[in-house]
């Protein structure tokens, strides 16, 4: 593509979009991207009334910058935007967004790679959004991660600290991840704590669901503002309820069928896997509903239980994987099924009485760090 | 002489700098570096071997059943645990489509833009580009009005004037050799595939919950139970809509892929004089045709190749491999010792960022430099294909022998960039037509009444040995993979992994030899040292994925108290 840039300024002045008119050229119906916008508002858990709101934000608004940072990534969270389906990937680089910089996909390497960072942070200052997968290694000066001789706590403080928001993509960007558990070698740390003065939303995940980020961006577009987080900074419309409490197994669960063996007949018959070491109970986000690949399958639908990856430092609170929950309240070997449930239902009840964001299975040593949105 | 710099290099996975000397038009020195650096296998000292697979599966989100593959292999291996051939096959299914769908993302989405100039394809006639992609292929996308509808959404895109990801790029490079009618069907194919990848990749959901990062691997097997007579398992539903996706996955590589991968290599066939690197191939072989952990019932086999000899293929010996931190960041020998005796900690001698340069005399890269028998070893789907054709794989030596016939060249022609890009299509195709054939054998076994996905009798820790050790291979998409464990009271008391990425990236070694990128990048023409397209293309020929290649060998001292070969 020709460097058709005016250089004038012009072209980020006048980013106006009309969707339904690109949504046509793409061959998608205003049929379609009505369906879009109902889609998103089912992901937002908006009521169907703000359908055609999201559609009059999506046309007013121009595309969004985006400039996409991978930092201590496995870029796991660029995989599953390739995956996305509504929009489709295609769409949201061509048509949604304007994908300004993304390691992983953009044509330009070297110096040129950086000029095409520089060129929005300078244009779109204040106005872009950041985007980060991975975490920010902040020990020893920052050597643990350097992109173009400079360090990831650098390039994070200078494009999130001067975007309109960040999104923080995976459970590393979100709150450190894999590299910060223990002994967390390099000082990783999620975004929010490298660059405390930015705005940031949390979308962890491994990886991050991308019906969930893309919902983010359109509720910032429709609404003008971020979505309502809890208080480990998450949207509620995606983190706000426990998996448990949304589980297609749990039935089995209230009535006492548990999985003992991995390819036995209550494994086959999808009975529930709590006792295979399932953090469902423990862990907030949308899976069960939401699910993954175009709602094909998560995991526990697949047979494995949940490792509460939405969680921050799961990987050590939620390790072993397959050593079942401790400290249940009501919840033992010996304890029939009836007390499980009913122990469970009183737990749910005083759990969303506080609002539903506080785990009434956190341990007790834990700090309760949440707080009320 | 210029020295360049190209950091970073995109269109990869993970974070890798390049720095190059040119002269006279020409690369004459290279140096491949690895900027990022997290641990894992720090990390995983101390918990459950059963988690492992889960930790290791994070080392990369791209290759990303790899390393869970390598992983529960090494714990089976060490545990001496025999899997159910259900279980078998399903990891050949997910192992083979995650192969197909790699290489084809790589293809069109991480390598296309080196050999494709997007801008070129506004000039294309649509009619003459129907009529090419017609000669080419039956794939029914190919009128006159499917492509010009193509190019007026480029134009659209283009004349809006914010070009995104395709802003500041090498368009109009004298490099680009394609007519515009081929490079307005490629584009189109780009588009396509970037919707085939991601129906493909459903397999992964169905049979393990999502991609990237299935959960559905376990030691001793899988956890994705057989039923026919449950919803909650696989069934029939679910196999009949597995055997479409492969069908699907495998017609778009035959119709679409190899046809487009022929069309830009015979214009640009210098490329097969160009890139060769180190001559040297490893690949550990791959799919298990049974439950018997026989190499020999591996259907691409394992061995090595020489100094581009074709002649003879080499028995892997695992004793002979080193690794070298002469060049890494990290305390050590220069001389390389054996994983097992590797060392621990990171040393970081380089420059304090911001900086302009590395110098690469010293230390330069988190990679470290594996080496065979002293040697710097190519791996990856050109290692894969190399050594199934001269240890005599029929389908193979079928597949080679048509590309080469196709682009009238010899198999001379294989040791370079084109032909690591070749290999990598040529691999794809023969995958991509032979997984079926394990969903049959499924069908076949479940038929039979074996539901059997997990091998249980070793789940319980307590069964155990006090101390076992064991490590598995995986031919992964970026070439051979293998994990070593060594578990002790029920823990992991140390972990490693020498990645595919790993023996490619690699810096120099104590004795000085490259790394096969550095190799390959010596003699590489450069028509604007700063337009660094060359550089791309034979790096991107390997596909790199650096957040694999780093991690660290931990010095946990002592022998191995056993040693089994997969």
């Amino acid at each position: 593509m020709g460097h058709t840039d005016k250089g004038d300024g012009t072209d980020s002045v006048e980013r106006h979009l009309d969707l339904p008119r690109i949504f046509a050229e793409r061959g998608i119906s205003r049929r379609d991207f009505m369906k879009f916008c109902t889609a998103m508002s089912a992901v937002l858990a908006l009521p169907v009334t703000l359908v055609p709101k999201i559609a009059a934000a999506l046309e007013a608004d121009g595309r969004p910058s985006i400039i996409w940072l991978e930092f201590q990534s496995c870029t796991g969270d660029t995989e599953a935007l390739l995956r996305a389906a509504n929009p489709t990937v295609g769409e949201i680089v061509l048509d949604v967004l304007s994908v300004d910089y993304s390691e992983t996909i953009m044509a330009a390497a070297g110096h040129q790679a950086e000029e095409a960072r520089m060129k929005t942070l300078k244009e779109q200052k204040g106005k872009y959004i950041a985007v980060v997968e991975g975490a920010i290694p902040v020990k020893d000066g920052g050597i643990y991660c350097c992109i173009a001789g400079k360090s990831a706590l650098d390039i994070a403080r200078d494009v999130c600290g001067n975007a309109l928001a960040t999104i923080t993509v995976g459970t590393c960007a979100s709150y450190g991840g894999i590299p910060a558990a223990a002994p967390n070698p390099t000082g990783a740390v999620g975004v929010k704590e490298a660059v405390p003065g930015a705005t940031v939303i949390n979308l962890p995940g491994c990886p991050v669901n991308t019906d969930n980020l893309v919902a983010t961006v359109v509720h910032f577009l429709t609404f003008g503002k971020l979505p309502a987080v809890d208080g480990k900074g998450r949207p509620l419309f995606a983190y706000g309820k426990r998996i448990h409490d949304n589980c297609e197994r749990r039935p089995h669960f209230d009535a006492g069928q548990y999985v003992e063996a991995w390819g036995s007949e209550a494994h086959r018959s999808g009975h529930c896997l709590y006792k295979m070491g399932c953090k469902g109970p423990e862990t907030f986000h949308n899976c069960p509903i939401q699910r993954y690949n175009e709602k094909t399958n998560w995991p526990v639908g697949s047979g494995h239980g949940c490792a509460g990856c939405s969680e921050p430092q799961f990987w050590d609170t939620m390790t072993p994987f397959y050593k079942r929950l401790p400290n249940v309240p009501g919840f033992g070997v010996e304890t029939t099924a009836d007390k499980i449930g009913t122990g469970l239902a009183v737990a749910t009840a005083a759990a969303f009485a506080a609002h539903g964001v506080v785990s009434a299975f956190r341990r007790k040593d834990e700090p309760e760090r949440e707080k009320e949105e | 002489m210029a020295k360049i710099v190209v950091d970073p290099i995109t269109r990869i996975e993970g974070h890798l700098r390049i720095q190059a000397e040119v002269e006279g038009g020409r690369i004459t020195d290279a140096w491949s570096s690895s900027t990022m650096f997290r641990g894992i296998e720090k990390i995983l000292k101390g918990r459950d071997p059963r988690d492992a697979w889960y930790f290791t599966q994070r080392f990369c989100g791209v290759c990303t059943t790899v390393h869970s593959i390598a992983s529960i292999r090494a714990v089976e291996n060490a545990l001496n645990i025999r899997i159910p051939l259900n279980a078998e096959l399903i990891r050949n299914l997910i192992i083979g489509i995650q192969v197909v769908q790699d290489h084809v993302i790589h293809f069109y989405h991480l390598h296309a833009l080196d050999w494709v100039d997007v801008v070129s394809a506004l000039k294309a006639d649509p009619a003459k580009t129907a009529a090419l992609a017609a000669s080419l292929s039956d794939w029914p996308l190919n009128s006159p009005t499917y492509f010009k509808g193509i190019q007026e959404k480029l134009k659209a895109f283009v004349a809006k004037g914010r070009l995104g990801p395709f802003a500041n790029a090498y368009w109009g490079h004298p490099a680009y050799k394609l007519p515009p009618e081929a490079n307005l069907m490629a584009t189109a194919h780009y588009l396509e595939a970037l919707d085939w990848q991601r129906e493909v990749i459903k397999i992964h959901a169905i049979l393990g919950s999502k991609n990237p990062h299935p959960q559905t691997f376990l030691v001793g097997g899988m956890a994705i139970p057989i039923d026919p007579n449950s919803q909650n398992a696989l069934n029939a539903d679910k196999i009949a809509e597995i055997g479409e996706l492969l069908k699907r996955a495998k017609t778009f590589v035959e119709k679409v892929y190899i046809p487009d991968l022929l069309a830009v290599a015979s214009f640009y066939k210098e490329w097969a004089g160009i890139g060769a690197g180190v001559g040297n191939y490893l690949s550990c072989g791959e799919y298990p045709l049974d439950n018997s952990g026989k190499a020999e019932k591996l259907w691409f086999p394992a061995g090595i190749i020489l100094n581009r000899d074709l002649s003879k293929v080499y028995p892997i010996d695992q004793k002979k491999i080193t690794e070298s931190v002469a060049h890494s960041w990290y305390e050590g020998s220069d001389a390389g010792v054996h994983p097992y005796d590797g060392q621990t900690e990171p040393k970081y001698t380089g420059p304090k960022p911001p900086y302009d340069m590395i110098d690469t005399t010293g230390k330069y890269s988190w990679v470290k430099s594996p080496r065979y028998d002293g040697t710097s070893m190519e791996t990856g789907p050109l290692a894969t294909i190399l050594v199934a054709y001269a240890s005599g794989h029929a389908g193979a030596k079928g597949a080679v022998d048509m590309v080469l016939k196709k682009l009238g060249v010899g198999p001379e022609a294989l040791f370079s960039t084109l032909g690591r890009t070749a290999a990598r299509g040529i691999e794809t195709l023969l995958v991509a037509q032979e997984l079926s054939k394990w969903l049959d054998m499924l069908v076949a076994n479940v038929k039979g009444g074996d539901l059997a996905v997990h091998n249980g009798e070793k789940w319980d820790p307590a069964t155990w040995p006090r101390e076992a050790a064991g490590f598995g291979w995986h031919n992964a998409p970026r070439g051979a993979l293998s994990h070593w464990i060594r578990i002790k009271d029920q823990k992991i008391e140390n972990y490693q992994a020498v990645v595919p990425s790993t023996w490619n990236a690699s810096p120099r070694d104590g004795k000085g030899q490259r790394g096969p990128y550095e190799a390959a990048l010596v003699g590489t023409p450069m028509a604007d040292p700063s337009k660094p397209l060359e550089i791309l293309r034979t790096i991107h020929s390997f596909d790199p994925c650096l957040a694999c290649a780093v991690h660290v060998v931990d010095a946990g001292g002592g022998e191995m108290v056993q040693v089994k070969v997969v």
